[in-house]
């Protein structure tokens, strides 16, 4: 509650929103908004990179810095100008409401793979194609591809990719004598033991997390979502999805998942001292451990992520994004030079070098990068195993083309059964429901 | 008779100006976006009431309602009560230090409500707060303030915290302007305190508790910040649809239902008006 006049400015900036994106309903009606592909040529991108301009770029990810940086130097005719609107959700809000206000918009944006079906659904990220696209085909990892494509169409580069590993603190599983897990059964009995030892330490922190969720039941081989155009499928009911519900409820039901949220403070503490000793999350996670749990520095090591059936070699991606060509940039043919630059050609060895986790083949296999010592990690070859992983992603998944939304709501249902509210697969049946519902008033045919 | 017309016109013409931009405009949008419906797929269609019927028997909005209401019913009268007895005491002239109170009590409804809900958040934690310290010296189990049963409770604590030095300023300048002879009149009869504050004091401060009442009803309607806040704390206890405010914002925002949110938007601020409404007509019944 607060008081009336800090109300009714609120009351007045959310107004003025709803005017801004009520304006763009009636225009985004507009068939041709410039999103087809075929229109420019590669030849076009080489011409307009000749005559420079000005490019806007929405990213939240660090290493972007410098690529921009290099890539004025290298084209001085063109000046980039970098903003960070926010990460993930923050700056699609941003995003989308400058697409429906139709001012605004940057020239090239970040979107997360996950996120990237919605633009591209509504065509409010270009399709790039015609520029010359298609072309780099083989250049990025499957599963990164894979994931920029949307009713097999390209609609982004990728610039980094998330394949899971184990990441774990050494020094506490030494402590312990704790076995590091191979199976996810093992990792359930590694933090029985762990948390008997020392109360105030586990295995791992989770008040409900979508991405999480997601990215381990694709790893247990679960489809949930399927699409085909506007044709939609919600089943948390599949092999998959009940081998993650079981399992992880174990883990709730005992009481040893720390609650503590994820990034915050709390967070990073606990990953520094110890009292969070585990976390199964995407291969970009070294350097945000480096900068944010410097108390651990060279305790925490890396292992193949925790399989489903012993002796399996599956992995998921969690995370990683893509640069894309908003629709109503001004300029495409010069916001995809700088996309590319960034992905493929040198802006990608750059951010590598910055700590980045590369989708590209190339920089995958290059010796350099796998035989990196990085000394957080006690001096191990970290990339070895997450190159690995890359490798061993399980193909087939697909988002829903509304995710973020459905992401949005993963608290009011799956994330009951992490505060004692029903179980996992109740949660997952009423995120089910509610998706399919959603689905529907958007207008897709939802099964 | 046109020039005197005009001179009317030329002091209301920037108010009116104003009014019409910031109030008046967003409402009649806000109306007109009702009437749509926009869809990922398929586009913007002319759907007329639909979005109404729909919130009507939307359980999630209904949730939603009934939520503040019932704060509305527990909290408000709790935190007016406290700050009438705040205000009777600081103007009994018997408090020692009464300004020292006045601004002490008062100070809370300066702290901003994002940065007054984290601090309460940091004291509620079960694992690192307050909270958690106390259950960890005398080996309690203390129930968690932040879960998902107890979590509206605590946001009345907070609302209270802040908003009763406020009220207690209304009520406060309510009573400074009663009339002296009046209590000289009290005093000459032998009255005593309690005889003063409910023949005196309290009719006076009908005018101002009816205006803190109408100020808290809007408060409690349009809840927003300390949910907001602590669903970053205790992601699982707040949802999408705790309060209508945060429904319509996550509508909005996440769903971009804009056309519903509108919608919600309108029929709360419709709902908000008949409760004021029948409030201040139940409350001044007989008076002025």
């Amino acid at each position: 509650m607060t008081i009336i006049r800090r109300r009714a400015l609120l009351g007045a900036a959310l107004s003025i929103t709803l005017l801004a994106s009520a304006t763009a309903c009636s225009s985004s009606d507009d068939p041709d908004t410039g999103a087809g592909g075929g229109t420019v040529s590669e030849a076009d991108v080489a011409a307009a990179l000749e005559a420079g301009g000005n490019l806007k770029v929405w990213a939240w990810d660090t290493t972007i810095t410098k690529v921009a940086a290099d890539f004025q130097v290298k084209y001085p005719k063109v000046k980039v100008e970098l903003v960070n609107a926010g990460t993930g959700n923050d700056q699609y809000t941003a995003l989308l409401n400058a697409i429906q206000a139709g001012t605004g918009v940057p020239d090239v944006a970040q979107i997360e793979y996950y996120a990237l079906p919605q633009f591209a659904l509504n065509k409010s990220v270009a399709e790039l194609d015609g520029y010359g696209a298609a072309g780099l085909d083989g250049k990025f990892t499957p599963g990164t591809w894979n994931a920029v494509h949307a009713g097999g169409k390209i609609y982004g580069l990728p610039i980094d990719s998330g394949p899971m590993a184990l990441f774990y603190n050494k020094e506490v599983f030494d402590k312990h004598q704790i076995a590091v897990p191979t199976t996810w059964e093992e990792y359930a009995a590694a933090a029985e033991k762990l948390h008997k030892a020392d109360p105030k330490a586990y295995i791992t922190s989770d008040s409900g997390d979508a991405g999480f969720t997601t990215s381990l039941i694709w790893q247990a081989g679960g489809k949930p979502y399927t699409v085909s155009g506007t044709d939609v499928t919600v089943n948390f009911a599949d092999a998959g999805s009940s081998k993650f519900a079981t399992q992880w409820q174990k883990l709730i039901d005992a009481k040893l998942l720390s609650p503590v949220v994820g990034w915050t403070d709390e967070w990073y503490k606990g990953l520094g001292d110890g009292t969070i000793a585990t976390l199964v999350t995407g291969a970009w996670m070294p350097s945000n451990l480096e900068s944010g749990a410097k108390a651990a520095n060279g305790k925490w090591r890396v292992a193949p992520m925790p399989q489903w059936e012993s002796g399996a070699k599956a992995t998921a991606e969690n995370g990683g994004s893509s640069l894309t060509v908003p629709a109503a940039g001004a300029n495409k043919a010069l916001a995809y030079a700088f996309v590319k630059y960034a992905a493929v050609e040198e802006g990608a060895k750059t951010r590598v070098d910055a700590g980045a986790f590369p989708a590209t083949t190339a920089e995958l296999n290059a010796t350099e990068f796998k035989n990196k010592e990085f000394p957080y990690f006690g001096g191990q070859k970290v990339n070895e195993v997450l190159a690995e992983s890359a490798g061993q992603v399980v193909s087939g998944w697909s988002y829903l083309p509304f995710q973020v939304y459905a992401n949005s709501i993963y608290g009011d249902t799956v994330g009951k059964a992490y505060i004692g509210q029903g179980n996992l697969t109740d949660g997952l049946k009423a995120w089910q429901d509610a998706s399919v519902k959603y689905g529907q008033e958007q207008g897709f045919t939802v099964k | 008779m046109t020039r005197r017309s005009w001179i009317g016109w030329q002091f209301t013409g920037p108010f009116l100006a104003v009014f019409a931009l910031v109030f008046l405009a967003p409402i009649g949008y806000s109306a007109y976006l009702s009437v749509f419906r926009t869809r990922l797929v398929g586009g913007t269609s002319f759907v007329g009431l639909e979005n109404y019927t729909k919130a009507l028997s939307d359980p999630q909005f209904w949730e939603a309602l009934t939520r503040v209401g019932l704060f509305l019913l527990i909290q408000v009268p709790i935190m007016l009560g406290l700050a009438l007895l705040v205000a009777l005491a600081i103007d009994s002239g018997r408090l020692y230090g009464a300004g020292f109170f006045r601004v002490a009590i008062f100070l809370p409804y300066a702290v901003p409500s994002v940065v007054a809900t984290l601090m309460a958040g940091f004291l509620y934690g079960i694992r690192f707060g307050l909270v958690g310290s106390i259950n960890e010296t005398f080996g309690l189990s203390l129930p968690d303030p932040l879960g998902p049963s107890w979590i509206l409770v605590t946001i009345g604590n907070i609302v209270t915290w802040q908003y009763v030095g406020y009220n207690m300023l209304i009520l406060y300048s309510g009573l400074k302007v009663i009339d002296n002879a009046l209590y000289e009149a009290a005093a000459i009869d032998g009255a005593s305190e309690f005889r003063i504050i409910r023949a005196i004091k309290l009719p006076a401060l009908r005018g101002p508790l009816v205006v803190a009442g109408i100020f808290s009803i809007v408060g409690s309607f349009q809840l927003f910040n300390e949910p907001q806040v602590l669903d970053s704390l205790a992601p699982n206890s707040v949802t999408t649809y705790f309060t209508p405010n945060i429904y319509a914002y996550q509508l909005s925002f996440a769903g971009q239902q804009v056309n519903y949110s509108a919608t919600i938007a309108l029929l709360m601020g419709v709902s908000t008006m008949i409760v004021a409404y029948l409030f201040q007509l139940r409350t001044m019944r007989g008076s002025l």
